[in-house]
């Protein structure tokens, strides 16, 4: 029975984790491809995007593989470090953007920057390269993340299967939207998305970095579900003692 | 050829873990060592976990306050 508490908890986590970190990913990757092919055309648009994700996938099949193979402490401690790292600069982020000391994620204004500076490169041939270029960019760069945060939770979790799995239904689900909608999805709260994904990356790389350091957490992998609580009223605390000192937000950036 | 990739790899690395914030990246390795010590020399687990969590939240604080500063 707490066996049964302990994985369902462990997995919730993980599943919201990677979700969300997935779908944020998704959401910037797909305001780039679209500012791209509105501007320039969507064949070279498509094909940058195309060259990226079987880019990723052959990371993913070479990384994959050989993580699994390193011994699971070892594994743990090194993947709680570079979570713990990038879940607080991430949750920093989000942080300063909650208290109003960096402007809040816009995609409407980043699709208009894309737009405004590919206008600038001239007239558009058949194949556009500098339409392959951003649109390859965009989706290289974000799927990165996406392949790091599924990677770093996969293996330490030793679940790395259902990590791309519900990375894979993320964007796909994202993507779909996106093509439905056919705009970039300014609607969908990213902030308040980062500001989640931020805490478990964070509550994650903790409990890894414990765990690789033979720590015994009480409760064991339902701690994980406690860090999330403690980070999250951390974060709320901290954006509430910025807010009251935050200027006016500076103009939008990523 | 070889070289610009690893420098490129290399690059990549150093702007994903150290990037603007390299207070968080120097507080992490301080972090591990005081807890691996605790864990390890003075076999003090709970000291060794509330230690982990309190010092990742002060430096999430300490960093958030020297944005701020720089605001």
């Amino acid at each position: 029975m707490i066996a049964t508490v302990n994985a369902t908890s462990a997995t919730i986590v993980l599943v919201g984790a990677v979700f969300l970190a997935a779908a944020v990913e998704m959401v910037e990757a797909l305001t780039i491809v679209l500012a791209v092919g509105h501007t320039r055309g969507w064949r070279s648009a498509f094909e940058g995007v195309g060259v990226a994700l079987v880019t990723l996938a052959a990371l993913v099949a070479a990384l994959g593989p050989a993580l699994v193979e390193v011994p699971l402490s070892t594994l743990r401690l090194i993947v709680g470090i570079v979570l713990l790292i990038f879940g607080l600069q991430w949750l920093r982020k989000a942080v300063l953007r909650s208290s109003g000391f960096k402007a809040k994620h816009d995609e409407d204004a980043i699709y208009r920057e894309t737009v405004a500076s590919l206008a600038l490169t001239g007239e558009r041939p058949g194949r556009d390269r500098v339409a392959f270029v951003v649109a390859f960019k965009g989706v290289f760069l974000e799927g990165l993340e996406i392949v790091i945060a599924v990677l770093t939770l996969g293996t330490s979790a030793h679940r790395l299967g259902l990590a791309a799995a519900v990375a894979g239904v993320a964007v796909v689900l994202v993507g779909i939207v996106g093509v439905v909608v056919a705009k970039q999805l300014s609607n969908v709260p990213e902030n308040a998305m980062k500001m989640a994904v931020g805490i478990m990356l964070v509550s994650y790389g903790t409990f890894w970095t414990g765990e690789g350091l033979k720590i015994r957490w009480p409760g064991d992998d339902v701690m994980l579900l406690g860090l999330v609580v403690i980070y999250a009223l951390a974060a709320a605390v901290i954006v509430r003692v910025l807010a009251l000192s935050a200027p006016t937000p500076k103009a939008v950036n990523s | 050829m070889i070289w610009r990739l690893l420098s490129g790899f290399g690059r990549f690395w150093w702007d994903f873990l150290v990037g603007d914030t390299p207070e968080i990246t120097v507080a992490v390795i301080v972090i591990v060592g005081v807890v691996a010590l605790l864990r390890d020399v003075a076999h003090v687990n709970a000291l060794a976990y509330v230690t982990l969590v309190v010092l990742s939240v002060v430096t999430l604080t300490i960093s958030a306050a020297i944005a701020r500063r720089k605001a």
